[in-house]
């Protein structure tokens, strides 16, 4: 758990005092990201860096864990924080092997002891321990070099993480995997971090809870949810984009509005009972036929089952898609505008079909966070800690 | 292809011009004349060599510490004055320094290697805290950030870093205090510049370059014996060479 | 205050000893100038030969200079020109060779590869771009490397007075083999006052030959 308690840094310019952060309140619960995000200059790295006072604070407290830092030592606190910064900062002079082992070495563990956690951190990282230990920062990839930056922040196994704009300087497509790894890593290590980004789909991402910065005050500190339903000013609305409620998308499940009533039919059911049935379900086009382990086989026509006479088997058409209860909503979005349809069976893991999604299921959900706030006067769901 | 031709032919006229070089020398006698003052190369030579170690090593000892002083943070207001200082005394002269250093402190040994001390002192100062200003500040941070102390950083990222530069300056700075030791014969202290300037004043050729081509071939093996050590302590991430 | 006395004394003699100073080593550096340029320029076309050239030109600065004159002087005796100021000339040409020929070689190497292909793209020959864009924009590197050398030679040249080639060494050699430290002392603080306002003057027209808009970081070196 990482505390800010009036975390306040003024710096002295020729142009007079600068207050970059002002009295900063926030608590970031135990094994969760907290991403801060702004523009430039807001305050945002300047909070973060009054974490393991690389920046000194003006005033204010920072608590790690409940124990208040102000009187600990400044080596002893950067020591049990993890840091990684955007510009990565690996040693040229030592191989990787000794970049990793750096921080377990300063705190005084033995020889068998770090060279034994190097490779557990090479594992987790996913890089070939033998083809990599031995080299220099300089013989790999800025992806590779971002990775081992994050393995010497974790080598100590700190509770707490600082990272200030860790991906940043990765390309487009590295940068989406590096993330997936890291979040993946982060569901075993549970550590309290706080990660400074510029970005915001990268804070919706990777964050737990988002905080707004402008002007070296935070603005809003919720959920990604909760931020994007309820942008607290302009500035916060303005920063997160006019395209916001579609961000949403990424952040809800397929599970959270599936509707488990779905009606189907199978094979050997006559086209008559088809229709009859699409009429008590009161659909417009179609009904889903599946077969006997219930994994969706084909799509009925209302026109063929209308028309024709037989049976299912032999009138079927392939399904379109079909969505997995763990996809989110713009993979459902996307299947439906693709092959222009208003709802889509849903599957579990094992290809049972469980359920369906509809359009108006989903933009109804959407639309309750923003249809809630009219009425309570754009109060945000998740007010600033205390 | 061309370069590769070009560069046979100069082969054969090398081989071809010593080879009458030393049918030339041979029947003048100039050979006979070299070996006769082989025990006087042997003497000024060791001499000449002494007077460098000496003076180059009091300078590395003081410069190292100095140029790493200069370049902590506190020192920051002094320390770049005090580099323009040091940068305008690299421009200064070996011989001026040499003939200043012979007016306060008289003749002989004393005020050579003062000399020599004084003008190797000031590029490796100049090198070693450029050398550690220019590490980059986001390994700095990251020194920091993880929690090393002053002296960690200052030992296991700052010089390690900086080395590289910081040898490029010692080689420099010895290599000029290599060539300036002859003039320390001018000032009483020996050294090969003995036989060079008895030779120019006698018109004795022999002489002459029984004692330049000996401290020509000194400073040419000095500045390779500094790159090799270079080359083998520089750690190799941050060695150019060892890339 | 002896000093100043012998200085003023010798006022005359001084200004015609640092005139002939500065003209023979800013003939040589001059010439130096002339073959060092084109030679780092066309180096650039060929990496192998320019490694080649510049550790030849490395090698030879490597050379001290008492010991260059040494190894001279005999050699230009057989043309009649074993001492004076031939000899210190060629040390100081030669000298001047890999600064100048070092700087042009990385100045037009370093010229960043988006603007030699913008120059591509809007249709300059290689001549033109070399004339247009890689030259101005090395000057300043360029000019680092003429005053680096000037400095070195006037050093060079200093010593240069042991064989004869006149300049303000002269006052330094004598004041040693007369023990008059008057001349010794006012002959060493004359080269480095000269060497030191050569070193700005050279600076500032390194600055002011640097194109607007150009960093200043550019012509640091």
């Amino acid at each position: 758990m990482i505390r800010l308690e009036s975390l306040t840094k003024v710096f002295d310019t020729q142009k007079g005092a600068v207050v970059a952060a002002d009295h900063i309140d926030m608590e970031v619960p135990e094994g969760e990201i907290c991403v801060l995000l702004g523009p430039s200059g807001c305050g945002k790295t300047t909070t973060l860096k009054m974490i393991n006072r690389i920046v000194k604070p003006t005033s204010g407290k920072v608590f790690i864990n409940g124990d208040d830092t102000t009187g600990l030592d400044t080596q002893t606190l950067r020591r049990n924080i993890g840091y990684v910064i955007q510009q990565i900062g690996l040693f040229p002079n030592m191989t990787i092997e000794e970049n990793i082992t750096i921080v377990p070495k300063l705190l005084g563990w033995d020889k068998t002891k770090y060279k034994a956690r190097a490779r557990e951190m090479m594992a987790m990282i996913a890089l070939e321990p033998d083809a990599f230990l031995k080299r220099f920062p300089s013989e790999l990839s800025g992806g590779q070099q971002q990775r081992i930056g994050v393995a010497r922040a974790l080598a100590a196994d700190p509770p707490v993480m600082l990272m200030d704009e860790p991906f940043g300087a990765i390309d487009p497509i590295n940068r989406a995997v590096i993330q997936d790894e890291f979040l993946k890593m982060q569901q075993d290590l549970n550590k309290t971090i706080m990660f400074v980004s510029h970005d915001i789909d990268e804070a919706i991402k990777m964050g737990d809870r988002v905080a707004v910065f402008r002007e070296g005050k935070l603005v809003q500190y919720s959920t990604p949810d909760d931020l994007l339903a309820a942008p607290k000013n302009a500035f916060v609305e303005s920063f997160l984009g006019e395209d916001r409620a579609l961000k949403r998308l990424n952040l809800v499940k397929v599970r959270e509005i599936v509707t488990d009533e779905i009606g189907t039919v199978i094979p050997s059911d006559t086209l008559e009972s088809a229709l009859a049935k699409i009429d008590d379900y009161g659909y417009q086009n179609a009904i889903l036929m599946v077969n006997e382990r219930k994994q969706p086989a084909g799509i009925i026509n209302r026109s063929i089952a209308r028309t024709t006479k037989g049976y299912c088997r032999d009138h079927f058409q392939a399904v379109p898609a079909v969505v997995d209860l763990d996809d989110d909503l713009r993979k459902a979005a996307s299947l439906m505008f693709a092959h222009d349809q208003t709802w889509l069976p849903c599957v579990d893991k094992e290809g049972t079909v469980c359920g369906q999604i509809t359009q108006r299921a989903m933009t109804s959900h959407l639309g309750a966070r923003y249809r809630a706030r009219q009425g309570d006067d754009r109060k945000p769901s998740a007010a600033i800690k205390e | 292809m061309p370069i590769r031709s070009i560069k046979g032919a100069l082969k054969v006229l090398v081989l071809v011009a010593i080879f009458f070089a030393g049918v030339w020398s041979q029947s003048s006698g100039v050979i006979d004349e070299f070996i006769w003052y082989l025990p006087d190369v042997q003497y000024l030579m060791v001499q000449h060599i002494w007077l460098t170690a000496m003076s180059g090593s009091l300078a590395i000892i003081v410069a190292i510490p100095l140029g790493v002083l200069l370049s902590r943070p506190s020192m920051a207001r002094v320390a770049e004055s005090l580099m323009q200082v040091l940068n305008v005394g690299t421009t200064i002269p070996t011989l001026a320094v040499l003939a200043l250093s012979m007016s306060f402190l008289g003749i002989g040994v004393l005020p050579a290697v003062f000399g020599l001390f004084v003008a190797t002192l000031l590029p490796i100062t100049r090198n070693t805290y450029a050398g550690l200003k220019g590490v980059n500040p986001a390994l700095m941070e990251a020194a920091a950030g993880i929690g090393m102390s002053p002296m960690q950083r200052l030992f296991k990222v700052e010089l390690p870093n900086a080395l590289y530069v910081i040898f490029a300056g010692m080689r420099t700075a010895l290599t000029i205090n290599v060539g300036t030791v002859p003039l320390a014969f001018l000032i009483g202290a020996g050294g090969l510049g003995e036989l060079i300037f008895t030779g120019i004043d006698l018109y004795d050729p022999v002489m002459m370059l029984s004692g330049a081509i000996p401290t020509a071939l000194l400073a040419i093996v000095v500045d390779a014996l500094i790159a090799t050590i270079a080359f083998l302590i520089v750690p190799r991430g941050v060695n150019p060479g060892r890339a | 205050m002896e000093l100043l006395q012998y200085a003023l004394d010798n006022a005359s003699l001084l200004l015609s000893r640092t005139i002939e100073h500065i003209a023979l080593v800013g003939v040589a550096v001059g010439i130096a100038t002339l073959t060092g340029v084109p030679i780092g320029i066309a180096i650039t076309k060929n990496e192998r030969v320019a490694q080649g050239v510049l550790y030849m030109a490395s090698i030879i600065v490597t050379i001290p200079s008492i010991a260059l004159f040494g190894i001279m002087i005999p050699v230009l005796s057989l043309i009649g020109h074993g001492i004076g100021y031939v000899p210190a000339v060629i040390a100081v040409l030669l000298y001047s060779q890999l600064p100048i020929i070092r700087n042009t070689y990385t100045a037009i190497n370093n010229v960043s590869p988006a603007l030699r292909e913008a120059a591509r793209g809007i249709g300059m020959s290689p001549n033109q771009r070399l004339r247009l864009v890689e030259i101005p924009l090395a000057i300043p590197v360029i000019m680092a490397g003429v005053r680096t050398a000037v400095v070195l030679n006037i050093g060079v040249m200093a010593i240069a007075a042991y064989i004869g080639a006149g300049g303000l060494g002269t006052f330094i050699s004598r004041g040693i083999s007369q023990s008059d430290p008057r001349q010794l002392i006012v002959g060493a603080i004359a080269v480095s006052l000269l060497a030191i306002i050569v070193d700005y003057s050279l600076l500032y027209l390194q600055k002011r030959l640097t194109p607007r808009g150009m960093s200043r970081e550019a012509a640091a070196t």
